[in-house]
């Protein structure tokens, strides 16, 4: 089955009309010698049945599912309604290509337009891009956007970032003339005020923060901003759970300049990783220096509204080596699923959801901490994750609970020396009270 | 599609306590101090509240203003617009595959790493190559990647190089992903075949060149028949030859890159392997290469032994991360499944009749439209707008015309080597029916230019809009939405 309309018939009459005597004659441009004379060495071909059966067997070597899991960092288990799936999986958005004829692709196009909107009302924003490829490039082009702006060669970078956005922040600018460098973070679990204090300067393009942040504390965006702009540099503040904007203020209300994060929480499944949806936003002043797709309202010849890609002269087809990025194919129909998403869950459902995720980690928080030898280990407010700290390596610890069908959080020993003894723990809608309290009872089974 | 339907913006049908989704009580004790020290917000300005009924009409409406594949032809050249199977769909939504956290520990993901080592397998198989990643987001994504590689290389081995050499005919992703790995672009001239000049890369290339980067077939089409000397030229002065794999649906099965003397080269998953474009993505970027530039790969690889899978992240030499976890799994489900489903047979199949579609449209429209290059071509073919010119009539205009008969138009002014280019990539899903009828619209379009120009400076005539101002867009930017 190669999904292949053209009959034996066809290819006859086809052979004959552009005038050679067989299909391998139409190859005759690529030399004999590098050539395959036999097939490929691949498996298949499989029926329909067998594909599945192929994956489901697969499905079955995944334990996963049969374990209580308490992980995040990153990535969130929400619950999906069911419209997201039903109206994004629709071919007319499932199958068409990048919007370059706007005449036929209105669709695609009115929904980038509605993202962009929604992520400025969460971000407290003026312009938000069409989507990047996930949370952490959007972490990178968020500092090389800062570096075009301000011109600085140094970056900022809080330690409590996303380790693996900060992989991926060295991975993009070690080529470039640039200079990272990490700030310590303090025992409330925010940014150090005197680390950041000491390493601002006047080559200083941008702070770089998460909040929440990887420890699931809320930094105090304000002083921040405050802090950063005395000295000229921009706040760049990255969001990965945005659920949390459903309860708290809009980084761009408290001083932030550009905000980007991922938006998986928003209608996309775990998926092992990926796809997920990188957005990210900026005041109006930075707009030529943003990257990626931007979807802009016009009218067409009629003076009816219509919506078209724009802005476009910052981008790699125009502009070659001379782009703001070199980001082309994005996240188009992620963006589509977060905009489902959050248009059905609306202005009163966003917030009652993120207040239900602070409500579940509030009581899941005290829940475990009532437990002997398990201390809350930061003291800034959280959302729906926070560091807790354990009389023994959480490594040890955590095997124990997965030998009772229990991921209790994620290590932080491996990313953070001295939190050996930490585990990252994530709650959400889908803990019920009773996975909870279960959660509880096993946890102070294995420490007894 | 109801042209007389204009959907609103869902921030215009928007009324306060609407909600389109219940959600459960809270089912522990509440907790007014969870609140405490948090910074919070009084309200999400214009956020929008509506019904599940608006919601579903509201995206319902809005997918029929869409042209897409299930619909009809899609010849956008260089983009590979093939038919996405359904069963790719419903293999990638299984729960047992996706329901899962990537930072579970490997043990209870085993499936999983199976399922992506054994797509890395295959690719390397169609591609020569030694191994691939599969972390890269999107094509040109992946082309940072490969460059990322080739410049780790050169600074383990004392000099990181200045420039890259790109032909004049390249995707722009190219000079851009080069720039941002810190390289000064240098661009070759192409020959008058449309390839690239031997004389031109000798002269051009020297030891402060780090890679070429070429695309092969290029985006004319044409195959670069000197391509083991080009890369002869190249290794020659210790630079990498970096392919393009965007046009590999003219290869698969034919010839491999690794073959060729590539030494990197990335695949779209989203094009060759028939995983959908979504509308912009999201696509896959995986990059293959040969045994020198393995031990840079970034971090983590999967690795085998004893039928167990792990994932390696000691990898002293790698580049580091250039994303979150493994890359985008749910399209490589897809592209697995695709594969599997084609099976050898198959995917050679694919790529000989991609070919045949795209010299059967080459022969019906020679002499009609304007072929800057008469090189045989291989998957695709780009003709130009300069007969028509004669009539004032531009590619634009006749792109915008073929809207009017129901098909999506090739892909216009690209490559920039051809004026008024009209770059035409069908693929092997199209019938001979859905080939004659582009040709015969295209045909009825020439016409047209030359009797009733005017039809198609104003075309298209049917769509949900008519032609939209791009410039006014531009010059007086509305990115949002605003309450009035």
């Amino acid at each position: 089955m190669s999904y292949i309309p053209i009959s034996e018939k066809d290819r006859k009459e086809m052979l004959e009309r552009i005038g050679v005597g067989s299909i391998e004659e139409l190859f005759c441009c690529i030399p004999e010698n590098i050539r395959l004379k036999e097939l490929l060495n691949l498996p298949g071909p499989l029926s329909e049945p067998e594909v599945l059966q192929y994956f489901q067997e697969k499905g079955e070597k995944n334990l996963y599912g049969q374990y209580l899991s308490f992980l995040g960092g990153g990535a969130y288990d929400h619950f999906i309604p069911a419209v997201v799936d039903y109206l994004s999986s629709r071919g007319e958005f499932v199958t068409p290509y990048t919007p370059y004829q706007p005449e036929v692709s209105q669709g695609t196009l009115q929904v980038i337009f509605e993202f962009q909107t929604l992520i400025c009302q969460l971000t407290g924003l003026d312009i938000a891009n069409a989507s990047l490829y996930d949370g952490a490039t959007g972490a990178a082009e968020a500092v090389l956007m800062a570096s075009r702006v301000k011109g600085g060669r140094r970056l900022l970078v809080a330690s409590n970032l996303n380790p693996e956005y900060r992989q991926v922040i060295y991975t993009y600018t070690r080529n470039l003339d640039l200079e990272v460098v990490e700030i310590p973070y303090d025992r409330s679990g925010r940014i150090d005020r005197a680390g950041l204090e000491a390493a601002l300067n006047s080559q200083t393009s941008v702070l770089l923060c998460q909040s929440p942040n990887y420890f699931g504390v809320v930094e105090d965006l304000k002083s921040l901003g405050e802090i950063a702009h005395a000295h000229q540099a921009m706040l760049a503040v990255v969001i990965s759970e945005p659920l949390s904007l459903g309860l708290l203020e809009a980084p761009g209300k408290l001083g932030a300049d550009i905000v980007t994060g991922e938006a998986q929480s928003f209608g996309l499944p775990l998926s092992f990783g990926g796809p997920y949806l990188g957005f990210m936003a900026c005041r109006k002043e930075f707009v030529r220096q943003m990257p990626g797709r931007i979807a802009g309202q016009t009218v067409d010849a009629e003076g009816r509204r219509g919506f078209v890609l724009t802005l476009s002269t910052r981008e790699q087809h125009i502009r070659r080596e001379k782009a703001t990025s070199n980001i082309c194919t994005n996240q188009a129909h992620c963006a589509l699923r977060a905009t489902i998403y959050l248009e059905t869950l609306g202005r009163q459902g966003l917030k009652k959801l993120a207040w239900i995720n602070l409500q579940k980690a509030a009581y899941a928080l005290e829940k475990l901490t009532s437990i002997p030898g398990v201390k809350r280990k930061f003291t800034g407010p959280v959302f729906n994750e926070f560091v807790l700290e354990f009389p023994a390596e959480w490594e040890t610890i955590s095997r124990k609970l997965e030998e009772r069908g229990i991921l209790g959080g994620l290590s932080l020993g491996k990313f953070y020396p001295g939190l050996d003894n930490c585990a990252l723990i994530t709650v959400t809608e889908k803990h019920s009270r009773e996975k909870i309290d279960h959660f509880a009872r096993v946890l102070e089974e294995v420490l007894r | 599609m109801i042209n007389v339907i204009r959907e609103p913006l869902i921030f215009e049908i928007s009324s306060p306590g609407k909600t389109a989704f219940r959600l459960p009580p809270l089912d522990v004790p509440e907790n007014p101090r969870a609140l405490e020290g948090l910074p919070l917000r009084e309200d999400i300005d214009g956020f929008p509240e509506v019904s599940e009924t608006e919601v579903t009409r509201h995206f319902t409406r809005l997918s029929q203003m869409n042209y897409c594949v299930d619909f009809g032809f899609y010849p956008l050249g260089s983009c590979t617009m093939k038919y996405n199977p359904k069963i790719n769909e419903k293999v990638a939504s299984l729960g047992s595959l996706i329901d899962i956290h990537p930072l579970a520990p490997e043990s209870l993901v085993q499936g999983n790493l199976e399922l992506m080592k054994t797509l890395e397998r295959l690719l390397c198989e169609i591609t020569g190559m030694d191994a691939v990643t599969l972390q890269p987001a999107a094509g040109a994504h992946g082309e940072l990647t490969g460059m990322m590689l080739i410049r780790a290389y050169h600074q383990a081995h004392g000099n990181p190089r200045k420039y890259v050499l790109i032909p004049d005919s390249a995707h722009g992703t190219n000079p851009s992903s080069a720039h941002i790995c810190g390289y000064v672009v240098k661009e070759i001239k192409s020959n008058e075949r449309g390839t690239i000049s031997l004389e031109e890369l000798e002269k051009e290339m020297t030891e402060e060149v780090a890679a070429l980067m070429v695309t092969n077939p290029n985006t004319l089409g044409v195959f670069e028949s000197d391509i083991c000397r080009i890369a002869d030229i190249v290794h020659a002065k210790g630079g990498f030859v970096y392919m393009d794999g965007a046009n590999l649906n003219a290869l698969a099965g034919i010839t491999r890159p690794g073959d060729m003397k590539v030494d990197v080269l990335h695949l779209n998953l989203h094009k060759t392997f028939s995983t959908p474009h979504g509308g912009g993505g999201p696509g896959s970027g995986p990059v293959a290469v040969k045994k020198i530039l393995e031990p840079y790969l970034p971090v983590p690889v999967i690795e085998e032994k004893d039928g167990r899978y792990y994932l390696n992240y000691n990898r002293p030499q790698s580049i580091g991360r250039v994303k979150s976890f493994y890359g985008h799994f749910q399209v490589m489900l897809k592209a697995l499944a695709y594969i599997l489903t084609l099976g050898p047979a198959g995917l050679r199949e694919m790529t000989e009749i991609a070919v045949l579609n795209s010299n059967y449209i080459r022969k019906s429209l020679e002499g009609i439209y304007h072929l800057k290059y008469d090189a045989p071509t291989l998957h695709e073919c780009v003709f130009s707008d300069k007969y028509q010119k004669e009539f004032g009539i531009t590619n634009l205009d006749i792109c915008k015309r073929l809207l009017d008969y129901g098909l999506h138009p090739p892909t216009m002014s690209f490559p920039l080597i051809v004026h008024g280019a009209l770059m035409i990539e069908p693929t092997e899903t199209e019938s001979r029916r859905d080939l004659d009828l582009f040709i015969e619209a295209m045909k009825a379009i020439d016409r047209e230019a030359r009797e009733n120009p005017e039809l198609l400076r104003t075309a298209p005539h049917i769509t949900y809009v008519r032609r939209l101002d791009e410039v006014q867009a531009a010059r007086n930017p509305v990115l949002r939405w605003e309450k009035k």
